[in-house]
């Protein structure tokens, strides 16, 4: 395996002055309920720093994906708060978290919703209003970053699934955000992909947080594991350490490595 | 994975054709069916060489002349609905037909223009399939967009098209697990009521629904994730060059010219 | 010759699919019906983007996609034909309208310039007669229904459905024969007679493809109001059978004097006292004989002039609904 070098999350606050000691995701007592009643976060609070890899597990229904969503304002109106770069997460400041905080679905089928790949990376750009040449130059950047730079013509849907996540990932990497926010990122993936995906992940200089249940690339991959179940976090540290303790992962239907 | 083969109507293929900007192919795709529908009933001589003037296309195309008239044949069990021609319209009578307590003739006339009907609708299908072999969806909705189609109906076919292959794949999947459980005993007969086998339909139909329902709000919050604000923005990067000039000239005194021997030979 | 043999051919090559192919219009009935779809489509689009929200965009474009995929559901009816979808009722009652017409449109469009289903030159037509008339039925529901019982709303759906596939198909016949490529007396009986069966499948298709999202997702199709009495939907239930008749017996009916019986069809009594199965028997008999073009156009404007009562009537109960 080739030594991968560890690139530094670049770090800047909500007005784009370097700050390396700013919270990249400061999220506080955050409740949700869904229209329907089901309550889904019940009092969420965590902290990431800037450069960290966080690693999100938990079983299905734990509010992982629910929390994911907060992070962009696309849901909100429950009680709490959440900050991005020190940028509180309101209506008027949403065009700006947008760009800062790349959301990576977990079907990439409907992430990519336009009819080519260069279109769909350069719709983040374009809808931020940059001007043209800017967005051409991003779309070649952000598809060469993911190693998909010949790829930029072809159409999503003859894409293999490893290939449409790259691209996924390369639709919010041009939008240039300060952390990289992914849903299940190696779900639905063949060993090849799996690594290809890993070993991307490792080099992109960015703050990550990603939710998943394939533990062995959180051990490989995310220093910090914050672990969620029935709304709540339940345990936040180091990987290694958590990965140690058999109870604990067994009581919240987590595989022991 | 089959199904976008299926799909797939554009060759690639490195060709003048291929290369031409996809405003031009559709104006000229267009005005070729205006124009072979402009011509009079009987006019073979035109009609062969509108057929040529396809073939040459096809082949600089390097598509092959077997692909577009294999395809061109898809149209064909509609001429059912004019074959009545041959025997309504009056002429000098041909043969004539014993059907039970009638008799039918038919009639030199209603031959020419049954056959008319056959080979302009047979012509005008190959133009079509040229001009999908040729272009991609992509190109071929920015140049709706550029010949000023409505910005909301050119964004809605994108968004179509996108997901036909999905949506497509979803429904193979629910006809194969339906195929999967259709099991016939060995008295009884088969497949239930009718009500019963609509009833299956409706479900799946009402399935399909849901999901693509919830896949368009999974869609719009991908949108919206990455700054959309209601109005959809794209690049769209074609621009006329002199040889797309020169092949929309040329396109247009071709049909031009044939549409004039069309109207003094017959 | 053998008939039911021909039928079948029909059944199975021709009709499935109404799609007309460029050369079988002429060019005047082409680009008359060209104007009247664009004209209805710019509408719709202006309608679209003052009634609905920006999620409408991702929305509208699967559903087209979902229309398109959802065309490929059948299942068999008997003899070798299938049912399966159109799908304008649908869209329109799911979507309302203007938005029903749109996605309907493109699938239409998709169909004819990607898959050659279907002419460029008589795209207009065929968005007519598959798009616009078949999600202009369907938006009747909403007039007619969306306050009733679940049952009610059903059974309108379901008979909207057979007959925007039976409009379709008469529009499809009356263009081809204004277009001198098959005589009327011939195309309009045979097209509709075969529809007559085609439409069952549409029908019933939509009939559970709605109960079924009833049952699972009660909001998405929720009753728009406080429910009336169920009394009063079955008369609207009645109006629309009305409506289902005046189309199919001045056709199936070897009658001439179609205007008069369609005058009678359009009384309940006579609803009550004719089964639409006594009229089927006898659908093939205009294929054979001479089925004069008055009758058919008597039906047509029997049909609209029923329309244009139960819509009346649907409103009138909707506006006393709101006022109670």
């Amino acid at each position: 395996m080739p030594i991968v070098h560890e690139p530094v999350a670049r770090c800047v606050d909500g007005w784009g002055r370097p700050a390396p000691d700013t919270l990249a995701l400061e999220v506080e007592d955050l409740h949700f309920a869904y229209p329907d009643g089901h309550v889904a976060l019940r009092g969420v609070s965590l902290q990431v720093h800037c450069g960290e890899k966080v690693a999100l597990v938990g079983p299905n229904g734990a509010g992982k994906s629910t929390l994911l969503l907060h992070l962009n304002g696309l849901l909100n109106g429950g009680q709490g708060s959440v900050r991005v770069m020190g940028m509180p997460v309101t209506t008027p400041n949403l065009p700006f978290i947008r760009a800062r905080v790349g959301l990576v679905f977990q079907n990439p089928d409907d992430q990519l919703f336009s009819p080519t790949v260069y279109e769909d990376v350069a719709f983040g750009p374009l809808h931020m209003g940059l001007p043209e040449e800017e967005v051409r130059r991003r779309v070649v950047q952000a598809l060469t970053q993911v190693g998909m730079a010949h790829y930029a013509d072809r159409l999503s849907y003859h894409l293999s699934m490893g290939e449409k996540k790259r691209v996924a990932i390369a639709t919010v990497l041009s939008m240039h955000p300060d952390i990289l926010v992914l849903d299940e990122p190696s779900a639905g993936l063949d060993p090849r992909a799996r690594r290809g995906l890993i070993n991307l992940l490792r080099t992109l200089p960015i703050t990550m947080l990603a939710s998943t249940h394939d533990m062995l690339m959180v051990r490989e991959l995310f220093p910090r594991m914050v672990i969620m179940d029935e709304g709540r976090i339940v345990a936040d540290g180091p990987t290694a350490e958590l990965l140690e303790q058999t109870e604990l992962l067994e009581a919240h239907g987590l595989e022991r490595l | 994975m089959m199904l976008h083969n299926a799909l797939d109507r554009y060759h690639d293929r490195p060709s003048s054709i291929h290369d031409l900007d996809p405003r031009v192919k559709v104006v000229v795709t267009l005005l070729g069916i205006f124009s072979v529908l402009l011509l009079p009933d009987g006019a073979w001589g035109a009609y062969f060489l509108v057929w040529c003037a396809v073939l040459a296309v096809a082949l600089v195309a390097r598509l092959g002349v077997g692909l577009v008239l294999r395809r061109s044949l898809v149209a064909l069990p509609f001429a059912l609905v004019a074959i009545t021609l041959v025997f309504t319209l009056p002429g000098r009578t041909l043969f004539t037909l014993q059907l039970g307590a009638w008799e039918i003739s038919a009639s030199d006339a209603g031959l020419v223009r049954f056959s008319s009907v056959l080979v302009r609708s047979w012509l005008s299908v190959q133009m079509a399939i040229l001009l999908v072999a040729t272009t991609r969806i992509p190109d071929l909705l920015h140049a709706l967009r550029h010949l000023h189609v409505p910005a909301l109906l050119v964004t809605i076919l994108a968004f179509m098209v996108r997901y036909l292959a999905v949506l497509l794949d979803e429904v193979t999947r629910l006809l194969r697990a339906r195929q999967a459980r259709s099991a016939a005993s060995a008295q009884g007969k088969a497949g239930g009521s009718l009500l019963w086998r609509a009833r299956v339909a409706g479900n799946m139909t009402g399935q399909l629904f849901l999901r693509s329902l919830e896949r368009s709000d999974r869609i719009y919050n991908a949108m919206v994730a990455r700054g959309f604000r209601g109005q959809y923005v794209t690049i769209n990067p074609h621009r006329m060059r002199r040889r797309d000039w020169m092949a929309l000239g040329l396109a247009f005194a071709a049909l031009t010219m044939i549409q004039w021997l069309g109207r003094t030979l017959s | 010759m053998n008939i039911a043999l021909l039928t079948r051919l029909w059944e199975e090559v021709v009709v499935p699919r109404m799609h007309i192919p460029d050369g079988f219009l002429s060019m005047p009935v082409a680009l008359i019906f060209w104007v009247i779809t664009v004209a209805l489509l710019l509408l719709a689009i202006r309608k679209t983007q003052q009634q609905l929200g920006e999620r409408q965009i991702p929305l509208m474009g699967v559903m087209a996609a979902f229309i398109f995929a959802a065309q490929m559901i059948n299942f068999p009816i008997a003899g070798g034909t299938s049912g399966h979808l159109l799908g304008g009722v649908l869209a329109a009652v799911m979507l309302g309208p203007w938005a029903g017409m749109l996605v309907m449109a493109c699938v239409i469009i998709v169909q004819g310039l990607l898959f050659q289903d279907g002419g460029l030159l008589v795209m207009g037509a065929n968005i007519f007669n598959m798009g616009l008339v078949t999600a202009a039925l369907g938006s009747l529901y909403h007039g007619l229904a969306a306050r009733q019982s679940k049952g009610v709303r059903l059974v309108v759906a379901g008979v909207l459905a057979w007959l925007s596939v039976v409009a379709g198909a008469l529009f499809t016949a009356l263009q081809l024969g204004f277009s001198g490529t098959s005589p009327f007396a011939i195309v309009v009986p045979a097209m509709l007679g075969v529809h007559m069966l085609i439409g069952i499948g549409e029908g019933l298709i939509t009939m559970a493809a709605l109960a079924f999202v009833m049952q699972v997702r009660p909001d998405l199709v929720a009753a728009e109001a406080v429910r009336t009495g169920g009394g009063r939907g079955w008369v609207i239930v009645g109006l629309v059978i009305a409506l289902f008749v005046a189309v199919l017996s001045p056709i199936a009916s070897a009658d001439p004097d179609g205007l008069e019986r369609v005058a009678i069809d359009m009384g309940f009594e006579e609803v009550a006292m004719t089964p639409p199965y006594e009229l089927f028997p006898d659908y093939v008999i205009p294929f054979l004989g001479e089925t004069p073009l008055s009758t058919i156009l008597a039906g047509v404007i029997g049909a609209l002039v029923v329309a244009l009562v139960a819509f009346a009537v649907g409103r009138l109960l909707r506006q006393r609904a709101a006022a109670a």
